[in-house]
């Protein structure tokens, strides 16, 4: 919203301790023009904060597609897998019972937690690959040290241009971002 | 910070018909969402204290009547040779089923891009885990020996022994433990960035610390969101299938025995459609006196109750079909046992009424749902689901007890006494389910406040006027809630 003037924090640091300039926006279309534009002016290093999952963000900022679904779809051939050997090991090579003169291997009996096997694998994948490859539990990250970031769970959407960029230029970096309509600006400490 | 909202300030709610209130803001949802939650102890409301000291109490029945069954033994309790089954698995099985409407809210509904499903679906994650535990805790208790129950699991044993992987019962422990656990993770993955909201705002370094340690440090990046959707909807797509096969499991513990009424292949869909019914009955059951209590008409609207009231019709109707295939299958079998069976049932001398009270809640009193007026009328909505909830126990009551009582044999038929702890036991584990149901309401935001503001966007971006024009008239025509 351009009725707000952009002010400007600075961080007063040495260039090692800075992490990044971080603009502040206040809605969902003001950080994927920056995020648009901030592709388009050659930055690679950046990524955005939002207190929801915006959708397209993601290519806008420049993220590759997450790899998740391939892994959690080979952990669940896994669990199926699992949970199939484990009861025809069991039933029978380990302690083969003859119920009734049934056959040994009977596999619709197995059905049932062969599913569940492979459910489980599935969604446990799912959740601690996400958990894991977030880097989380993970108390600090420098992103928090950006003035109001507290907003960043609420209503305000940020986008972080990192100072390991190639491109990154503390003055050049600052003004670029001042161009692109935000509420705020800052230099941010690592 | 925006000025808290206090519940008793807060002036009467428009009620509205829409999936949100106009007029929302993500600010105002995190406010409205969080207020109860950031309350200091002090200023806890006294209905929260009320509620949880009854419910405490029904804990401690519970507590006792398990201390009685560890120290007598099963003994002490009704179930006995025929009706082995007894209050345990009548209990089981209706709590389990409640928990299936949590989870078809958050999954299915999520899978199908119900919006609607926002602002309830982490209240009715919350039920399904707490009845799951009341469900999982009962056929531990019923099994004689309760302290070596995990030799019900495939575990590395000096003696050399597996689990009879060809049992249902056995099928039951996979079941039921995957659906707890996969519940727990998809409830705690949906909580993260609202534990990071509560951190955020936390005025007090303690919650500040004990949020931030619940949200693993979550900053909502988007790298971290991508993967975060994504592993969501992996999520959903799991436990979708997981809410048809729990209960169809269960429904085989029945199916696959030869007794009269259970040896049938209607049992899983049946149970399934039972299941999401009762659950819906006890989703309205919370929702209902939670939005009141909260001031949460706005993001939990009419349009929330509408639709769980359509869904508990329908499913509704599915059980009461169940109810006519049971009867035309018997006849049609020509089996001498299953057409008795079902005699019995209708017209026997001891345990008829259960089958007719059951046949008025579950069939009859549902039927008002049809009109627009009682689903738009909270007090009748409370009212029909707490119908339902009681028809659904007697339904399980008569297709364990009354079942059980005259099998084969004239003989081998014999009766059943439920005991004090039968029933201590019983109402006890809904004093555990309220609470878990208080304490989640005190501590936990009661509604997914990161997915509210995602439908606070895509309602004043792409929605659809046209459609919410038209029917805003018809409801207006009609003097309901626009």
């Amino acid at each position: 919203m351009s009725a707000v003037t952009a002010y400007t924090t600075t961080a007063n640091v040495a260039p090692e301790d800075l992490y990044g300039v971080v603009a502040e926006f206040t809605t969902v279309e003001g950080i994927m023009a920056a995020a648009e534009k901030a592709k388009k002016a050659g930055y690679k290093r950046m990524e955005s904060y939002t207190p929801f999952a915006v959708e397209g963000l993601d290519e806008a900022v420049g993220h590759e597609p997450t790899r998740l679904g391939w892994v959690v779809f080979w952990m669940g051939i896994t669990g199926f897998a699992t949970g199939f050997f484990m009861q025809w090991y069991s039933n029978v090579v380990f302690y083969p019972l003859n119920i009734g003169g049934k056959p040994l291997n009977s596999w619709p009996n197995w059905i049932v937690i062969t599913f569940e096997c492979t459910i489980l694998f599935s969604a446990f994948t799912a959740g601690l690959f996400m958990l894991g490859r977030n880097g989380f539990p993970r108390p600090y990250h420098s992103i928090f040290n950006t003035p109001g970031f507290e907003r960043a769970s609420r209503d305000r959407f940020f986008l972080c241009i990192e100072a390991r960029d190639e491109k990154f230029d503390l003055d050049e970096t600052k003004d670029f971002m001042e161009t692109l309509d935000p509420v705020r600006v800052s230099e941010v400490e690592r | 910070m925006a000025t808290a909202r206090r519940p008793q300030d807060v002036p009467k709610i428009d009620e509205t018909n829409r999936v949100i209130a106009r007029g929302e803001t993500y600010a105002s949802i995190d406010d409205v969402v969080s207020q109860p939650v950031e309350e200091t102890p002090f200023k806890t409301p006294r209905w929260w204290f009320v509620g949880i000291t009854i419910a405490g109490l029904g804990l401690v029945m519970y507590l006792v009547s398990v201390i009685k069954l560890l120290t007598t033994g099963i003994g002490a309790f009704g179930n006995n040779q025929p009706t082995a089954w007894g209050f345990f698995i009548i209990n089981f099985v209706w709590w389990i089923g409640i928990g299936h409407a949590g989870t078809l809210i958050s999954a299915a509904l999520l899978l199908f891009r119900q919006p609607w499903r926002t602002s309830i679906n982490r209240a009715a994650e919350a039920m399904t885990i707490f009845a799951v535990v009341c469900a999982g805790l009962y056929p531990i208790l019923h099994i004689g020996r309760q302290w070596v129950f995990y030799w019900l699991f495939p575990y590395p044993n000096t003696f050399g022994l597996w689990p009879q992987f060809r049992s249902p019962l056995d099928w039951d422990v996979f079941a039921i433990s995957t659906y707890a656990s996969v519940s727990i993770l998809f409830w705690y993955i949906g909580l993260i960035p609202d534990f990071a909201t509560l951190r955020d705002r936390a005025r007090h370094s303690f919650m500040r610390w004990f949020y931030g340690i619940l949200c693993l440090g979550w900053n909502g990046s988007t790298k971290a969101w991508q993967r975060y959707m994504r592993a969501y909807l992996i999520l959903a797509a799991c436990s979708f299938p997981l809410v048809l096969s729990v209960h169809s499991t269960i429904a085989m513990d029945f199916a696959t025995s030869q007794v009269p009424g259970w040896n049938n292949t209607i049992m899983p869909p049946y149970f399934v459609a039972g299941a999401v019914f009762a659950g819906f009955a006890m989703v309205l059951i919370l929702i209902i006196p939670l939005r009141k209590s909260f001031g949460l008409e706005k993001i939990v609207t009419m349009r929330h109750l509408d639709n769980s009231a359509k869904l508990m019709l329908a499913t509704g109707m599915v059980v009461v079909y169940g109810y006519f295939v049971e009867v035309f299958m018997a006849w049609y079998s020509g089996v001498e046992f299953e057409r008795y069976m079902i005699f019995n049932r209708m017209f026997g001398e001891q345990d008829a009424w259960a089958f007719w009270a059951l046949i008025f809640c579950n069939g009859i009193a549902i039927q008002p749902l049809w009109s627009k007026r009682v689903r738009q009328n909270t007090t009748w909505l409370f009212i029909i689901s707490i119908i339902v909830s009681i028809g659904m126990w007697l339904e399980r009551y008569v297709i364990v007890v009354v079942t059980l009582k005259r099998d084969f044999l004239p003989s081998s038929w014999g009766g059943f006494n439920p005991t004090f702890w039968d029933f201590s036991l019983y109402f006890g584990s809904i004093g555990l389910f309220f609470t878990l149901w208080f304490l989640f309401v005190r501590l936990l935001p009661s509604v997914a406040s990161s997915e509210m503001k995602e439908l606070v966007y895509h309602d004043s971006h792409h929605g659809s006027d046209y459609f919410e024009a038209a029917r805003a008239e018809e409801f207006k025509e009609k003097g309901l809630p626009v």
